[in-house]
């Protein structure tokens, strides 16, 4: 510990060196550079896993020229298809705001949950639940378009926020880390899916295998003329400006935001730290109800069983916006469109469609890590110390 | 005494007079013969459920005290006996098979706590346990069928663990991730690279995937016990591990200096510095440990249990293995009661589904992940982990 030093002394400002460079362009370098070396691994992964380019390696000796050439022929295929399949004419960008429609919603919950100091991985859980409810409100009651739909978004809301809400109370009032109940409660609310898609109120009638009813008309989500992208992305834009405003411009968000800062903090300032852990859980588990919902009025219309995939992404999403609506958005953006080109990569350049999990994957190590990213591309660090502590100890 | 009442209500009256339960008791090819276990089935249900109400009575009039926890315990296992004896009335239930079956399915969960606690009790969360086994069961799977040798197969597996514990200790120690971000980073990794190697590889080399399975080792004298001697002495490979891991490392980490290095590390690695332990070396060692046992026990579904990979067969069951470990009190022998515990819900789902049982078959699939919530939120309060759990310790 320093003693008093004179106040001159502590009050040396460093100028402003010609090398500073804007926090802005630092917020974006690291992202970017992440990204890119996830795809430059996820290359790499492509060119292992092809036999015919493995061949190629085999033979590196006698003809090293084939094989860089094959593996490069590989991976711009791969690469330039999922970038057509992403942007390359009308429809494969509707196929991308379709696409990001969930992730928008669910990255934002899982982003909301991490302002409260909460890892949400429950998000796969909370769609289902929110589909339940929000599919048995679409295809029992009947009324009129303009009360039936935002009822049945209401109801998905809802269904998320109850289930979420669940891991948010065994937070709060026994301690138990929201990692493995949300998890488990994940599983749970898979096996009540297939149960009540067996059941005579959800099973489609005259089918016996697992699928449910349709949604009626009314509640489903119009969309922009031929294209398949609905007002669904809307919504979401619409819910990332309302969770913006939510998080830095009201009384709640700031609750949420002092008690993820620092619970004890927080509770010797007087906010109930409990109550705050199950809003926040079942805000969040409203979100991922809506992205559910979304998909659900939206796309398919009925539910069938199993995860819908959003869950594992949603996390991926709000580590690289670093939890910032804005950032999670456009994040779930670039997400969309990795998933929307991913079946055109499958299709042209033969590559399997789960190299985008393994992208994912990779990106968001990447982005967790910018001292990794750091180290690769030789930038210097702007603060000596950089740690986004998320974890909570294990019995808070 | 609710245990008490209700299983008098169900089970009791639920089954008619004159029906009787038969429980064999044998394995295969043991050489001292049982005859089987017949109970009226009315009767012991309605003896059990008395014996429950009798303590239950004792319970609220006096109060157990101490022992509490264990009268609690007989009052579950007698509420258990007589569902069992409900579920297998006019017919019979094999109960060795269904203790061995318990035993089986806790060996990946007791390996995954065991791997859980080298990591934690040195102060590094690893939450990637899941990610591990899934990799080292696809590992075992592919290498153990290209070189038609399960012993390679299960090296190589266990070295896949080890080389992601490597990466998660990498990833926390040295770049300061997140702890519990760097574990779901690889989760995410290990699922898409599994899916994605499984789908472009092992489906179009279909004898890729057929390693073969470790045979089963009888040990001579021993297994000819009745009732314990196939259950205990007459298992492959895994199994004999497994016992020999859970008494190893506790008395490794209990009685010797090495396992008191590492709780010193864990507890205060501040203190353990200023003594001269070089707490990062350590926390590496532990985790890359960790990842090896990770890896055996994710060797064991492909390598010791099923005889090939299919995409995310580990089903959670890592998750499990980490509430195992909480429940076990961060304790190899706890964890290994605790694993038998979720191991047993595991096989009741099986059994009861066999026995035609009228409850949904996806209410008990719920069964280990419903125990697991309850698990977790009723410990964790009262168990305590490593001090340092989860910290990041930064050498000055």
């Amino acid at each position: 510990m320093k003693t008093d030093a004179p106040p001159e002394e502590q009050q040396r400002i460093e100028p402003p060196s010609r090398k500073s460079r804007p926090l802005l362009v630092d917020a974006l370098i690291i992202p970017l550079l992440a990204l890119f070396s996830a795809l430059v691994v996820g290359g790499l992964v492509m060119i292992f896993a092809d036999s015919e380019v493995a061949r190629a390696w085999a033979s590196f000796g006698r003809n090293p020229g084939n094989a860089i050439s094959m593996s490069w022929d590989l991976v711009s295929s791969a690469y330039g298809a999922l970038f057509d399949g992403a942007f390359g004419n009308p429809t494969a960008i509707s196929e991308t705001l379709l696409s990001s429609t969930p992730l928008i919603l669910a990255g934002l919950s899982v982003a909301l949950a991490f302002r409260a100091g909460l890892f949400n991985i429950g998000a796969e859980g909370q769609m289902i639940a929110g589909m339940l409810a929000a599919s048995w409100v679409g295809f029992t009651l009947d009324l009129p378009a303009v009360i039936h739909l935002p009822l049945t978004l209401l109801a998905g809301f809802a269904g998320g926020a109850f289930w979420g809400s669940i891991a948010g109370f065994l937070k709060a009032r026994t301690g138990a880390h929201e990692v493995i109940t949300t998890i488990m409660l994940n599983f749970i609310a898979l096996n009540f899916l297939t149960f009540f898609l067996k059941t005579p109120i959800y099973q489609r009638p005259g089918r016996s295998d697992p699928l449910s009813k349709e949604v009626a008309e009314t509640a489903r989500l119009p969309s922009f003329g031929d294209y398949r992208v609905n007002w669904g992305i809307v919504l979401a834009l619409v819910m990332a400006f309302v969770i913006w405003y939510l998080i830095f411009r009201t009384t709640i968000g700031f609750r949420f935001r002092a008690v993820g800062a620092n619970p004890k903090a927080a509770a010797y300032a007087g906010m109930g730290v409990a109550g705050t852990y199950i809003m926040a859980m079942a805000f969040a588990g409203g979100l991922s109800g809506l992205a559910g919902t979304a998909n659900l009025v939206g796309v398919v219309y009925s539910m069938s069983p199993g995860f819908l995939g959003y869950g594992f992404d949603a996390i991926a999403l709000a580590l690289l916006g670093r939890t910032h609506p804005l950032g999670v958005v456009l994040a779930a953006l670039l997400f969309g469109a990795l998933r929307a080109g991913a079946l055109q990569m499958q299709g042209v350049a033969g590559v399997g469609t789960d190299i985008i999990v393994v992208i994912q994957a990779l990106i968001i190590m990447f982005v967790a890590a910018p001292a990794l990213v750091r180290e690769i591309y030789r930038i210097r660090a702007r603060s000596a110390i950089e740690t986004d502590a998320i974890t909570k100890s294990w019995a808070s | 005494m609710a245990l008490g009442f209700a299983a008098a209500w169900w089970f009791g009256f639920g089954s008619e007079s004159g029906l009787d339960s038969t429980f064999g008791l044998n394995g295969r090819g043991s050489e001292i013969e049982l005859a089987p276990l017949t109970l009226p089935s009315r009767e012991t249900s309605l003896l059990l459920a008395a014996i429950c109400v009798f303590l239950g009575a004792i319970q609220l009039t006096r109060g157990f005290g101490k022992k509490a926890n264990l009268i609690l315990g007989l009052v579950v296992g007698c509420f258990i006996f007589a569902f069992l004896i409900w579920a297998a009335r006019d017919d019979s239930l094999n109960l060795l098979g269904m203790l061995q079956s318990t035993l089986l399915r806790s060996v990946p969960i007791t390996l995954g706590a065991l791997a859980g606690l080298l990591c934690e009790r040195s102060g590094v969360i690893n939450i990637a346990i899941e990610g591990m086994m899934l990799t080292a069961a696809f590992t075992g799977a592919i290498v153990g069928s290209a070189a038609g040798s399960t012993t390679v197969g299960l090296l190589l597996a266990v070295g896949a663990g080890a080389l992601l514990g490597a990466l998660l200790a990498v990833l926390s120690i040295r770049y300061r991730v997140d702890q519990i971000v760097g574990g779901t980073v690889i989760n995410i990794l290990a699922l898409g690279l599994t899916s994605f190697l499984s789908a472009q590889i092992l489906a179009r080399y279909q004898n890729l995937n057929s390693p073969g399975r470790f045979r089963v080792i009888e040990i001579p004298l021993l297994s000819d016990i009745p009732i314990i001697g196939p259950l205990l002495f007459a298992n492959n490979l895994f199994i004999y591990l497994m016992f020999i891991l859970v008494i190893g490392i506790n008395v490794a980490l209990f009685r010797s200096r090495w396992g008191l290095r590492v709780r010193a590390v864990g507890e205060h690695p501040k203190a353990a510095d200023t003594v001269g332990i070089n707490v990062l070396r350590v926390r590496y060692r532990n985790v890359i440990l960790g990842g090896m046992t990770a890896g055996l026990a994710g060797a064991y579904f492909t390598l010791g249990s099923v005889g090939r990979f299919d995409e995310n067969m580990t089903g959670g069951r890592g998750f499990i293995a980490l509430a195992a470990m909480i429940f076990g009190r961060w304790n190899p022998i706890g964890a290994f009661g605790a694993a038998l515990v979720f191991g047993f819900a595991d096989s009741l789902q099986n059994k009861l589904a066999i026995l035609q049982v009228p409850i949904a078959s996806e209410f008990l699939l719920m069964a280990p992940y419903i125990a697991t919530i309850l698990v977790v939120a009723g410990v964790v309060g009262r168990a305590r982990p490593p001090a340092a759990d989860g910290q990041l310790y930064i050498k000055e």
